[in-house]
């Protein structure tokens, strides 16, 4: 199983659903880590949401992240019903509702919140 | 029945030269002594895992290095509840029998054994490989967002969290084995340079290298042991995108589990031993073991709460904050300041009336394992 989302280079947040038990998840894994059920269903993120939490990174992890800080990390919870982190505007403060674009960010495609 | 009959954590802070096994050594051969015990008197050995040094079989590879021939060994992993989880495993392990005397010890040259880089990306990868690590994360982003939330959600400021750098550093001016010492202000941590804000420099820990060790056993072989009397663990997420309740983390089950045990409340709890990898971590762990009130740890620390002359001292070497934090030996150091506090040998550190009950608590990843102990005086 490999869903095709912004890690594979798809600009989408896709949710993982269970027919089975109604469980939804964003970690990829082919059954439901409640119940078990094989074959979860797959459901492209209207990528709608409202942030929980911020952090503005000064202290770049590599050479390919140094040119990009600061840059804003945030946790959002989608409006379909999973947490996710991703980057965001300047300025983003937790209670903000906000939607998804995608970005090219050091070398590869990020889900980046901006206000909705 | 079991004891920590000793403890030895090396000095931390820069030691050019030293490597992983050399600074497992240094600490084994502290602990050995402290216990008045021999190699030949071990018979079991639980230790972790270094960054500079990833191996398959550290246990073993120690073991053979240091000159034991142990019946039990076993390597564990649990990120910065590692030292405290050993010493639960050792517990565990004198209840089964399987061995009766056992070394638990870690050492890293994690500072001067690899770049800066190159430190910061391996402990990066508590993220997910997938779907956190490629955003560029650093372990300070982690608690970043941690501490974003639980600033918001308890009403504290960027200040009061500071009071805890502050509490450490003061703990640490009387501590020489200490990686930092230089008294620090409210107004140095919050002008300090934003690291992943709102965590700035003097929010997190150092990195160091060190080692640290204990020796846990079925019999007191010394007149200074500790006796274990509960231990608990809680173990409900690894990565922080899925944390259900970001003021929760498990701390608090795992210190009633090792509370219930010892048989005691809170209350009766006179030294507390906390992990403290960011002012964050101390913060949301003291609240959720119940050590302070909810968004009360810094203004505790400001009033003199957690100091050596106060209601229930903390981390009186100058924790992971100040003492410094080497990986798995980290929090091991504040076992052995613990041990030499409740048995009236911490010097010029000494808390006035010797406190005789103490509740450890460990965490690792991004508040993701949780590890708690209780120990006392025999």
């Amino acid at each position: 199983m490999t869903v095709a989302d912004w890690t594979t280079g798809e600009p989408q947040l896709v949710v993982l659903s269970c027919g089975g038990c109604g469980n939804v998840w964003y970690f990829q894994r082919p059954f439901c880590p409640r119940c078990g059920r094989l074959d979860p269903d797959e459901v492209a993120s209207a990528g709608r949401g409202r942030v929980v939490a911020t952090t503005v990174v000064h202290r770049a992890p590599s050479d390919e992240w140094r040119p990009l800080v600061p840059y804003t990390l945030v946790l959002v919870d989608l409006d379909e019903g999973v947490r996710v982190m991703a980057h965001a505007a300047s300025g983003t403060a937790i209670g903000d509702t906000v939607g998804a674009t995608f970005e090219e960010r050091a070398g590869r495609l990020v889900p980046v919140f901006t206000p909705a | 029945m079991s004891y920590i009959a000793g403890s030895f954590a090396t000095a931390f802070g820069r030691h050019e030269g030293q490597d992983t096994l050399g600074l497992m050594t240094q600490a084994a051969t502290g602990a050995l002594a402290d216990a008045g015990l021999e190699r030949a008197d071990i018979d079991g050995i639980i230790c972790g895992y270094s960054t500079t040094m990833p191996h398959l079989m550290l246990a073993t590879v120690f073991a053979e290095h240091f000159g034991i021939r142990p019946r039990y060994a076993a390597a564990l992993q649990l990120g910065g509840a590692t030292g405290l989880a050993m010493a639960a495993t050792a517990h565990f392990v004198i209840q089964s029998k399987a061995a009766s005397r056992l070394l638990i010890v870690a050492g890293e040259n994690r500072l001067s054994g690899q770049t800066r880089d190159s430190a910061i990306q391996a402990l990066a990868q508590v993220g997910h490989p997938r779907y956190e690590v490629p955003l560029g994360t650093t372990v300070p982003a982690y608690y970043g967002l941690i501490a974003s939330a639980y600033l918001d959600g308890r009403g504290a400021g960027e200040a009061d969290l500071a009071e805890l750098a502050v509490a450490m550093r003061s703990h640490a001016v009387d501590s020489p084995g200490a990686h930092y010492r230089e008294p620090i202000t409210v107004e140095d941590v919050l002008v300090s340079r934003a690291v992943a804000e709102p965590l700035k420099l003097l929010d997190c820990c150092p990195v160091s290298d060190g080692g640290a060790a204990m020796v846990v056993t079925g019999d007191q072989v010394n007149d200074h042991c500790l006796r274990v009397l509960g231990s608990g663990q809680a173990h409900q997420h690894q990565h922080v995108s899925v944390v259900p309740d970001l003021l929760s983390y498990g701390a608090g089950p795992s210190s009633r589990m090792a509370l219930d045990e010892a048989g005691i409340g809170l209350d009766r709890i006179r030294y507390a031993a906390v992990y403290d990898s960011f002012t964050v971590t101390l913060a949301l762990l003291l609240e959720e073991i119940g050590l302070a009130p909810p968004g009360q740890a810094g203004a505790l620390a400001r009033d003199g709460h957690f100091s050596p002359g106060g209601a229930v001292p903390l981390n009186t070497h100058g924790g992971l904050l100040s003492y410094g934090h080497c990986g798995v030996a980290g929090a091991m150091s504040h076992m052995a300041e613990l041990q030499r506090q409740l048995t009236g040998r911490a010097g010029a550190r000494q808390i006035p009336g010797q406190p005789d009950v103490a509740l450890l608590h460990g965490d690792g990843g991004v508040m993701s394992s949780h590890t708690s102990m209780v120990v006392a005086l025999p």
